[in-house]
């Protein structure tokens, strides 16, 4: 009883409270049924070809959003890559380590795991899928193959990487930006070829958040090995 | 009792857990996962009451806003870990309560 650490702090209790309260009340006083946006949404999402109207919204409807998002994402990113101290600490401590059943396994599922993500990208469009969880497996790929010991190709080099984490953010700008210049607004993409601009973004966003889950997990799992302070 | 109201005060209550815990714990990393847990609330909140159309079937803005929400977690969680950890190699604490010593890098 004597470490006044172990005791409920008063005032975030407080403040804990007073949210639990404002946001249960909030949340009550709101009607028990509402249609929301769901009959427009979906068609909204007829028309514009993208059968999926979770992706339609994501891309389409509330496209601003989404870029702001991997501009975040990138910004994160960059924000992790620059805190890092050395970045092939984790290469080396795992070097050769991996056994042969581990190493099978890898072998097996990489390939697998990058066949689903390229599988859920192309699906994003009628069923659920699309960049974010293509993006996921991808970046889970890669973690896989770096836990088990297959160092980064020397082809991969920071410059190659740096473009990979960039290219989709790059692209959704140009994308966005390009019915600017017939007149149109940001993100009105013309009708004819809707659908296929909206794959392309997917597809380079897909590679970008794979890119970004990787580096994300290789820069702060690098910085200390083992717990032990350099 | 509603179905969509068990998810809302699930994320209700996700949510005041989170704030008494980002100001209550010392522990740095406690921080961040406290954090996590106000973002789960939310997207519990808005995937609640995204539940309450009357013809059936979940409004598809609040998911895509999830799905949104759910990258910038990761964002978030990410470089607060990175700066956590940075922070502890340079002065060894990873706590509100401890003073940084006189030396600074230790």
């Amino acid at each position: 009883m004597g470490d006044p650490r172990h005791f409920p702090a008063l005032l975030p209790l407080l403040a804990s409270g007073g949210v639990l309260a404002f946001v249960g009340r909030a949340v009550l006083a709101l009607p028990p049924t509402a249609s929301g946006l769901a009959v427009e949404m979906r068609d909204g999402a007829k028309a514009s070809g993208i059968k999926n109207v979770v992706t339609a919204v994501l891309l389409d409807f509330r496209g601003y959003d989404t870029l702001l998002e991997i501009a975040v994402l990138m910004l994160a990113t960059v924000a992790v890559l620059s805190l890092r101290e050395d970045p092939a600490a984790l290469s080396r401590r795992i070097a050769g380590r991996a056994g042969p059943v581990l190493g099978a396994l890898t072998r097996t599922l990489a390939p697998l795991m990058i066949l689903v993500a390229g599988h859920l990208v192309w699906v994003g469009s009628s069923e659920p899928g699309g960049a974010f969880q293509g993006g996921a497996v991808l970046g889970a790929a890669g973690i896989l193959l770096v836990l088990s010991g297959y160092a980064q190709p020397a082809w991969a080099g920071q410059r190659i990487v740096r473009w990979v984490l960039t290219v989709g953010l790059l692209a959704f700008i140009g994308v966005a930006l390009y019915p600017m210049f017939g007149g149109g607004s940001l993100l009105q993409y013309p009708a004819e070829s809707r659908k296929g601009l909206i794959l392309f973004i997917e597809i380079l966003l897909t590679l970008s958040i794979g890119a970004s889950i990787l580096s994300l997990f290789l820069a702060s799992a690098s910085a200390t090995a083992g717990g032990e302070r350099p | 009792m509603s179905t969509y109201l068990v998810y809302t005060a699930g994320g209700v209550l996700l949510y005041a857990l989170g704030t008494y815990g980002l100001l209550a714990r010392r522990h740095l990393i406690h921080k961040v996962i406290s954090a996590n847990f106000m973002g789960s609330g939310v997207f519990l909140i808005l995937i609640g009451l995204g539940n309450r159309s009357p013809e059936g079937g979940p409004d598809p803005v609040p998911q895509a806003m999830v799905l949104t929400g759910i990258v910038v977690t990761v964002a978030l969680t990410a470089l607060g870990l990175a700066i956590v950890k940075r922070y502890y190699t340079a002065t060894g604490i990873d706590n509100l309560d401890d003073e940084p010593s006189a030396g600074g890098d230790r």
